[in-house]
């Protein structure tokens, strides 16, 4: 048990939240654990396996993390199956079928031993979702994790993945309401945030002001940020927009950092769309950042004065919890994951339009001790619900109802 | 003292698992009422602490939540707010009270049972997973030192869960006072003074830590 890293978390969440996570592993430390995805770096899940996997090692538990690669045409297949599984239509060929099954094949063969080697494998996302064809005869759990909101599926895509994802042993969702009719037990699980990494650590106050200086920003104006990959669902032109529009009543600054991801393709693409929209405004900044440049993501959200993450399909929208970890308040689309974050008058603002972002901006800057109230409560709202260690219960807490049987209530015997 | 009479500390996890059942209308969800598993009945009133939620216990339950803030019924909102689990001797019977107050309100109210709500009501049900920490209790004064550091699983356990398992409908910690009686009927009356369902699960190990604390300092006195 590596004893360091949990005294790290306990230092920010507390001995309780700790010593449970200790009992709950110890009953699970002969289990094999295997996550397989199929990006390193960049996005929610990539992020939360980075964290996960040597949280779950210093527990106790023995984990791999898998990475499935493929080429370009594959992700281009995948970011469309995303896409239309988030309600967007595509087409989809029997040639992009083709192209996705046999990269999962010639994935299955690098991976088949550690397959079959794990006791509970974690498949996130459609990506590698097809690897479990190739192993009809496993007796080990296979669980698919969904971070995507699947309440309005472009049918022709869900029918194929549904076909899918239909032998795995159970699914996970962020949210009851991402959930679709499959034959098996569908856990609810919220994502979360870490609040060790570089993304979400405290930094030195120059560290947080200097991004002023460094991206041309007005040290004197309220800054609005919103941080997200450029991916038309986050709606970037909407958030310009809505900047616009506020800044017709008050000075302020608007800062899209946004990136990529290895698996998604079609950043570049809407990145161009959003800087033809700012049409070279001085107050409206544009960032492309490396998918590694978390430190910077982390100095922009404690300097923003308002959050948007104006989205208008969301898994969970991580971005929002780390916002709030920040103690900001968020204006957020009121969709997927951002709902059961951002609650009106509490933490934030729903809004569904770029006319309600732009006067909820307003309003915000324009009453400073409700932005710093409400900011004190989204932040104690994210401690107890959505940091790591919560997410590393339910997982083992899913885990040990798996080898307990399926009983409403299972009783773990102390074990000494 | 025998290995029964100790007190046995807990401590759990919920596990929440979709039914995929849902509701628009107040005439569905009654429809489903009817027909799911019983454990979404303990999800809905009892495991709703457990759980990454924003509410301060405004509402004791779900259906109350959802009458209030999707189908903006005020009316059944309160009525279904005052339902207390624990007054109920299974869970069978706190469905039919649900399904009495929400025939009740369908028949007083002509076009209500077809309004579409806001949003859907997700019937969910959970697994409990309980697990002995292996520490024991002999004595009252042990519990001013060790709730604090209950874990929310615990406090959930104890002090909202037991009232489901004990046969008077009380918590852990009352329930094990009763063996001294009549020795700690004073903080007996004490810990039966925290009414768990205005509390948050921190705010109800605050108030018992205070509790117990005050009631030991005082008897050492």
């Amino acid at each position: 048990m590596n004893h360091d890293l949990l005294g790290r978390y306990e230092a920010v969440v507390g001995s309780d939240v700790i010593d449970q996570l200790k009992q709950l592993a110890h009953h699970l430390k002969e289990a094999r654990v295997l996550h397989v995805n199929s990006t390193r770096y960049g996005g929610g899940v990539a992020e939360i396996l980075k964290s996960m996997v040597p949280l779950m090692e210093a527990l106790g538990l023995s984990v791999r993390w898998e990475v499935i690669s493929g080429p370009e045409e594959f992700f281009k297949v995948t970011k469309s199956m995303h896409n239309a599984l988030q309600g967007f239509p595509v087409e989809f060929t029997e040639q992009n079928i083709k192209l996705y099954e046999e990269n999962n094949r010639r994935e299955f063969e690098k991976l088949e031993k550690v397959l079959s080697e794990a006791d509970f494998v974690f498949i996130h996302d459609p990506q590698p979702a097809f690897l479990i064809k190739f192993m009809p005869e496993r007796k080990n759990h296979w669980i698919w994790r969904c971070h995507i909101d699947l309440s309005r599926p472009f049918r022709p895509v869900w029918r194929y993945l549904r076909n899918i994802v239909s032998d795995y042993d159970a699914s996970i969702f962020s949210m009851p309401d991402f959930t679709q009719p499959l034959p098996h037990p569908q856990y609810i699980i919220p994502p979360s945030i870490d609040p060790l990494t570089e993304k979400n650590m405290e930094l030195p106050e120059e560290e947080v002001m200097g991004v002023f200086d460094r991206f041309g920003l007005d040290p004197k104006k309220p800054l609005v940020l919103q941080v997200s990959r450029f991916d038309r669902f986050k709606d970037p032109i909407g958030v310009v927009r809505a900047a616009l529009m506020a800044m017709k009543f008050m000075p302020l600054q608007l800062v899209y950092a946004g990136g990529g991801a290895a698996d998604d393709p079609e950043g570049e693409v809407i990145y161009h769309e959003v800087l033809a929209a700012a049409k070279d405004h001085p107050d409206i900044h544009i960032l492309y950042l490396p998918p590694e440049a978390h430190r910077t993501v982390n100095a922009l959200q404690r300097a923003a004065d308002v959050v948007l993450q104006k989205s208008t399909r969301e898994g969970f929208g991580l971005t929002v919890t780390e916002a709030m970890w920040k103690k900001k308040p968020v204006i957020g689309g009121d969709t997927g994951g951002i709902r059961i974050q951002v609650v009106n008058h509490h933490t934030g603002f729903l809004v569904h339009t770029p006319e309600g972002a732009a006067l909820r901006i307003r309003y915000l800057l324009f009453y400073h001790d409700k932005r710093l109230e409400m900011g004190l409560k989204a932040h104690r709202f994210v401690k107890e619900n959505f940091l790591i260690t919560r997410h590393l219960r339910d997982y083992l807490s899913l885990m040990l109802a798996f080898i307990s049987g399926n009983g409403e209530r299972i009783e773990v015997e102390a074990t000494g | 003292m025998e290995e029964a009479n100790l007190f046995h500390v807990k401590d759990c996890a919920l596990v929440s698992i979709s039914t995929g059942i849902k509701a628009y209308i107040l005439a569905e969800l009654l429809e489903h009422l009817k027909e799911v598993e019983v454990g979404c009945l303990y999800y809905h009133f009892w495991a709703r602490q457990l759980r990454p939620s924003f509410d301060h216990p405004e509402f004791h339950n779900d259906f109350a939540a959802w009458a209030h803030r999707d189908l903006h019924d005020w009316v059944l909102a309160e009525r279904l707010n005052l339902i207390a689990p624990h007054e109920f001797q299974n869970l069978e019977e706190l469905r039919e009270e649900l399904i009495n107050v929400l025939e009740e309100r369908i028949d007083e109210s002509g076009d209500l049972p077809w309004r579409k709500a806001e949003k859907p009501f997700y019937f969910v049900k959970s697994q409990i997973v309980v697990l002995d920490t292996g520490r024991r209790l002999s004595h009252p004064k042990e519990l001013k030192d060790v709730v604090p550091g209950f874990s929310q699983g615990s406090i959930f356990y104890h002090f909202i869960d037991a009232r489901r398992r004990t046969p008077d409908r009380i918590d852990d910690f009352r329930a094990w006072l009763m063996a001294f009686a009549p020795r700690y009927d004073d903080l007996a009356a004490r810990l039966a003074a925290i009414d768990p369902y205005f509390l948050t699960l921190t705010e109800i190990r605050q108030q018992l830590s205070a509790v117990f604390e005050d009631y030991f300092e005082e008897e050492g006195a």
